[in-house]
């Protein structure tokens, strides 16, 4: 049975996941956003996974979340406040949230996972590191290229080619 | 553990359909970022909650891949949105209909 850092953890990541699609305000959008960020790795603190957990606190809300909040206000003010949906495709949405929601608990309920419990102590997050420089290094380094490819690609994507240096300047 | 595979589970599939929907109905550009955000987020939570359990590092090891891919998609998607904020002065995706192929 669930404990209740467990319960808590659960309404804080599901109703701030709600809260950040169906928030007028895009802005207070984005801080919903940072509560389930945050809430999952509240989760992968119980889950024995401190490491993972701070890297998701660092990267996610601390980096990722700023970084939509900041674009959110290069938006015009009108169009942060405007909702644009359909009302027909919205319940729509809502019956396919809810089938995929019942028919794949119902699934995994009735699988074998219900049974999987451990005594075992938690993995060692000097295994990670090991498993980082030895088994995976072609893959860090591939993912140390995209990273630098997709700030360049992004910087390229952004800058403006109609604004003359001069005009930078002033 | 008092706290079982199941329940990470269920709450990962929560989430997963919450981003679905999300995805499904919003037009807004930034708000489909959200539910994509929200739906790589439920993904993690499956590995590093399936590494616990078994137990083995691989599954953290895959997270901490996944939560840095994820940061290069998100800077990709927000130049994106500039550039496209820019172009149409909207945020609506029915508006891009030039990047239709």
């Amino acid at each position: 049975m669930a404990d209740a850092a467990f319960l808590a953890l659960t309404v804080i990541t599901i109703g701030s996941a709600i809260a950040a699609l169906e928030m007028r305000s895009l802005i207070y959008g984005s801080i919903a956003l940072m509560g389930t960020l945050g809430g999952i790795a509240g989760f992968f603190f119980l889950l024995d996974a401190p490491f993972v957990a701070l890297f998701q606190l660092a990267v996610y809300v601390g980096s990722i979340a700023v970084l939509i909040l900041f674009t959110v206000m290069l938006v015009k003010r009108e169009l942060i406040f405007k909702k644009i949906e359909d009302r027909r495709r919205k319940f729509a949405g809502i019956g396919l949230m809810l089938i995929i929601m019942v028919s794949l608990g119902a699934v995994f309920l009735d699988s074998g996972i219900k049974t999987i419990t451990t005594d075992e102590p938690p993995v060692d997050f000097r295994d990670i590191g090991t498993n980082f420089v030895t088994y995976y290094w072609p893959a860090l380094i591939l993912m140390g290229l995209i990273l630098a490819g997709s700030v360049t690609g992004a910087l390229v994507l952004a800058r403006r080619e109609d604004v003359e240096n001069d005009q930078r300047a002033s | 553990m008092t706290n079982e595979l199941v329940d990470f589970t269920l709450v990962s599939v929560a989430l997963l359909a919450i981003g679905i929907y999300g995805l499904a109905v919003k037009r807004n550009f930034i708000r489909m970022l959200f539910a994509v955000e929200i739906i790589i987020n439920a993904a993690n939570l499956n590995l590093v909650a399936f590494g616990r359990f078994l137990p083995h590092a691989g599954g953290q090891t895959l997270a901490l891949f996944s939560i840095a891919i994820a940061a290069a998609e998100v800077a990709v998607g927000l130049s994106l949105i500039i550039v496209a904020y820019r172009m149409y002065q909207n945020v609506d995706i029915a508006d891009f209909r030039s990047l239709k192929g």
